[in-house]
């Protein structure tokens, strides 16, 4: 460093050279040495704070929900030829088996059972469902009527909350109780896959507003995946530069930032109240979401698109393929990859979407699984936001299962994204 | 006939005129060879392939006649009302028009479906015209469908000759629809605007717009109760709210936390680390806005609230806009850290190597030459997070309160355009109340907004690109 400086002698006269040594100057470098330390360390904890918000949502999640996907069952002695219910054994074979027992008087019966066993009140340890149980028994194995048998059925949802460590006191006691005796156990709960939305947390599953999100996303792909791939064809392949091209061009660019209540908004007044389609209906759901995520698709496609080489435009035109030919039997199936990984990246965000649906009274309680696509219907988000306000405590851990649920779709569908981008992907 | 048999018979239709016109199409080519020159093998003279001559037959085959089916499908219910008013039943209905409409509905109600129950029996009467009218109607349409269907096949049949240009016919259609494919996107945006402008017409035609855009009192309830519609929709304190947790909060989260990761990333990060880091931070982009929302409510809120009471602060809700502005920042923290990823990236790299050079440690070159000469990218950013954080609905829905306060407190509850919209239109509500239609005036707001953000945003990006290129 010196080296230099000691050439011009003049120089040296005048300014003495730095003394790289001098203590003044080592303190100086270090402590930019120790500001350049503390910069990246300061770096390194933003992403640190962003990953541990992430992981603490994450674990928070999975802590709350994973109750949900069990239950808490009591053991109930259930003396069937004694007890009322009036049913004949004969009837529970064949098509009239759910008619006789819808009318044997079950769930007085059951209720019976859990006072004789547990004692007064016992009926209300009980689900409001246990009655549910006992029939599906008596459906698998009516000769089980002729005995007497011990029957594990769910408990109410105070009494699942206490087995969980999280009740009133009252049924924290009488959990207590219970547990003493021996009566209680743990299950996994199959009815939170497979039922419908209910008033009673201990009875309520997803699959109402799975299958209802499962209709929504179809509709949306088949509205938007054609009509996104054939603009983003259009645009990238075909379209003249005009002011038509270029306020297509704005437009899309445009509705990919706009926020999605706005298109909840749109649906409401065009779909709902001036072509007057059905209400809350997955039909009009898929549709408001396929605008949202048509402009996706296009931005997705017209990259994926542009990627293409042009020497394989040129080739198929110098074999005398028209412009149609060349687009769609090459540079199609070369850019589909990119198209369908840009298009389940824009369907796992419609279907973690949620206000727009609001809007277009997808928020309604709907107690069975919607039998098609203009029946009412509500989405897994939806449904994550309903339970979310209600009072009873029971809900929390349902609403965390259902959303550990939502992000298991979501990481499947991202998985899968990435996995067809790094399989397909080429280099040219 | 029901819509979707006729709608099949169609098709079917259009499927055999394909195979028909291409084996005919085939035949012609193969009958008429021609000699090129010497020695060259004998060559078709058709000017198309086969199966465009196909798809042309087809084409005109379907397209008119489910064209014709579309509309008659609009029209039918206006001529069977006709027919069964022209009816001997229907003399003894009542001029009244309305009265006439609901005796109408009923009688269609019932010939749809027989096991309905009739609440007027004049309807009764109408039920077997109507049932009649529309036998009538239906079957005329679905004839007139397949006339049109095979007039369409009858005429493409004729023009199947071997020099006929089939080809350019089928891809101009192709064309056509790739046109309109991507004119959807003009719709949806004149229908956005169209519907806002119309219902904020609506809206402002009972409340006077600066009263809205600049009152200060908001309680859209006292309204609903008849209490009058002055001094009920003042939107200033939703505008507060909104800027205070989502411009405000939001990014003084987002803001240090996105840039740092990505100075990080970009700088400092082993390509192994960072090829771990991007995605867990893209990750948080991807968790659903309810996810988030259910997540602030439970979790922070409650925790901000305590921490207030120890604190010792007055006015602190489980509501507060700091609960809701904290993870909406968290949210946005991936889209601000790629569009400071994307400009830093894009400073010169000899820039960068110039400052090394002189000396610098990498910090203060990231601090004295990097960030400076991407700062209008950073801006152009930061901007468009704004525009996302505004417009974002369901944290503010669930963590946000509802109360209409103008307040500097990050405890208190403040309330949000968004969140208004949402309560505004879901419950019990007609539609032409001001109260509903005030959200449409506040989705207008919150459009322009966000248009102008995003539109200001990109041409500060695109100006800052060209000054390096």
């Amino acid at each position: 460093m010196t080296a230099p400086m000691a050439e011009t002698d003049h120089d040296m006269k005048r300014r003495l050279p730095t003394d790289w040594k001098s203590n003044a100057m080592q303190k100086r470098i270090s402590a930019r040495y120790a500001s350049e330390r503390r910069f990246r360390l300061i770096g390194l904890a933003a992403i640190a704070m962003s990953a541990g918000f992430l992981a603490f949502l994450l674990i928070s999640m999975l802590s709350s929900g994973l109750g949900g996907f069990t239950r808490t069952e009591i053991a109930v002695k259930f003396d069937f030829p004694k007890a009322a219910i009036m049913v004949d054994p004969a009837m529970l074979h064949g098509v009239n088996a759910d008619q006789a027992l819808s009318n044997a008087n079950l769930p007085a019966a059951t209720a019976q059972a859990a006072i004789d066993t547990l004692g007064k009140g016992g009926d209300e340890l009980l689900s409001p469902s246990a009655w549910v149980e006992v029939r599906d028994i008596i459906k698998d194995d009516p000769a089980i009527l002729g005995r007497s048998e011990i029957l594990s059925l769910p408990a109410s949802a105070d009494i699942d909350l206490a087995a969980k460590g999280n009740a009133p006191a009252a049924a924290e006691q009488a959990y207590a109780r219970l547990d003493e005796a021996g009566l209680v156990s743990r299950s996994f709960n199959g009815g939170f896959l497979t039922s419908s939305d209910a008033t009673d947390p201990s009875q309520v599953g997803i699959w109402g507003a799975l299958k209802g999100s499962l209709l929504t996303m179809a509709v949306t792909l088949l509205l938007s995946f054609p009509i996104g791939v054939l603009a983003a064809l259009y645009l990238e392949e075909y379209a003249p530069r005009n002011r038509w091209t270029d306020m297509i061009e704005v437009s899309i660019n445009n509705l990919a930032a706009v926020p999605s209540i706005i298109f909840g908004l749109l649906g409401l007044a065009i779909f709902l109240n001036l072509l007057h389609l059905p209400r809350s209906a997955a039909l009009v759901g898929g549709m408001t979401l396929a605008l949202m995520t048509m402009p996706v698709i296009v931005i997705a496609g017209r990259n994926a698109i542009k990627a293409v080489p042009p020497s394989i435009r040129d080739a198929a035109l110098g074999i005398g393929a028209s412009p149609v030919q060349v687009v769609f039997h090459h540079v199609l199936p070369l850019a589909l990859p990119g198209i369908m990984t840009g298009t389940i990246i824009g369907m796992a965000r419609a279907l973690g979407e949620t206000a727009p649906l609001l809007m277009i009274g997808m928020r309604a309680f709907i107690a069975s699984p919607p039998d098609g696509i203009t029946a009412p219907a509500t989405v897994l988000p939806v449904q994550i936001f309903l339970w979310s306000d209600e009072v009873s405590k029971g809900f929390v851990e349902k609403t965390s299962a259902a959303i550990i649920v939502l992000l298991m779709f979501l990481l499947g569908m991202n998985s899968i994204a990435i996995y067809l981008r790094n399989k397909f992907e080429k280099r040219w | 006939m029901s819509g979707v048999a006729i709608v099949t018979i169609i098709i079917g239709l259009g499927v055999i005129a394909w195979l028909s016109a291409r084996a005919k199409a085939a035949r012609l080519g193969a009958a008429s060879p021609r000699r090129s020159g010497d020695g060259a093998p004998p060559r078709s003279l058709l000017h198309s392939r086969p199966g465009y001559h196909g798809w042309y037959a087809a084409l005109w085959v379907a397209l008119p006649a489910l064209a014709f089916l579309s509309i008659w499908a609009n029209i039918m219910p206006g001529l069977v009302t006709e027919r069964v008013l022209e009816s001997p039943a229907a003399a003894s209905l009542p001029e009244d028009g309305f009265a006439r409409g609901a005796i109408l509905g009923e009688a269609r109600n019932l010939a749809k479906n027989p096991g309905a129950i009739a609440f007027d029996q004049r309807s009764q009467a109408l039920v077997e015209p109507y049932r009649e009218a529309h036998r009538f109607y239906s079957i005329g349409g679905a004839l007139a469908a397949v006339m049109l269907a095979l007039a369409g096949a009858a005429f493409a049949f004729t023009r199947i000759r071997p020099d006929f240009r089939a080809r350019t016919r089928v891809e101009r259609i192709v064309m056509m629809t790739l046109l309109c494919a991507s004119l959807i996107a003009i719709i949806t945006t004149v229908g956005i605007v169209a519907s806002l402008l119309w219902e904020s017409l609506r809206f402002f035609s009972m409340v006077n717009p600066l009263d809205f855009l600049f009152g200060t009192k908001w309680s859209p309830q006292s309204a609903a109760l008849g209490y009058g519609n002055d001094d009920a929709f003042g939107a200033i304190p939703l505008f507060w709210g909104t800027i205070f947790i989502g411009a405000i909060i939001a990014m003084a989260v987002a803001i240090p936390l996105g840039l740092m990761s990505a100075v990080y990333l970009t700088q400092y990060a082993k390509p192994a680390a960072r090829a771990w880091l991007k995605p867990i931070l893209e990750v948080l982009a991807g968790v659903p806005t309810v996810v988030y929302g259910y997540f602030a409510a439970l979790t922070i809120a409650p925790n901000m609230r305590d921490f207030a009471a120890w604190v010792g602060i007055s006015g602190a809700s489980s509501e507060s806009a700091l609960a809701a502005g904290l993870v909406m920042g968290v949210m946005i923290i991936p889209f601000v850290s790629s569009m400071a990823d994307d400009s830093i990236a894009s400073v010169p790299q000899s820039m960068r190597d110039g400052s090394l050079a002189m000396g610098a440690t990498t910090s203060e070159t990231i601090r004295q030459v990097l960030i400076p000469a991407a700062l209008p990218g950073v801006v152009g950013g930061v901007l468009l997070a704004v525009s996302r954080a505004i417009g974002e609905t369901m944290i503010v829905v669930m963590a946000a309160g509802l109360a209409a306060n103008m307040t500097l407190n990050p405890f208190a509850s403040v309330t949000t355009v968004t969140t208004q919209i949402v309560q505004l239109l879901t419950g019990d509500q007609e539609f032409d109340s001001a109260k509903t239609l005030a959200a449409f005036a506040l989705g207008l707001v919150l459009f322009i907004v966000t248009l102008l953000l995003n539109i200001v945003a990109l041409q500060v990006v695109k100006r800052y690109r060209e000054a390096y290129e």
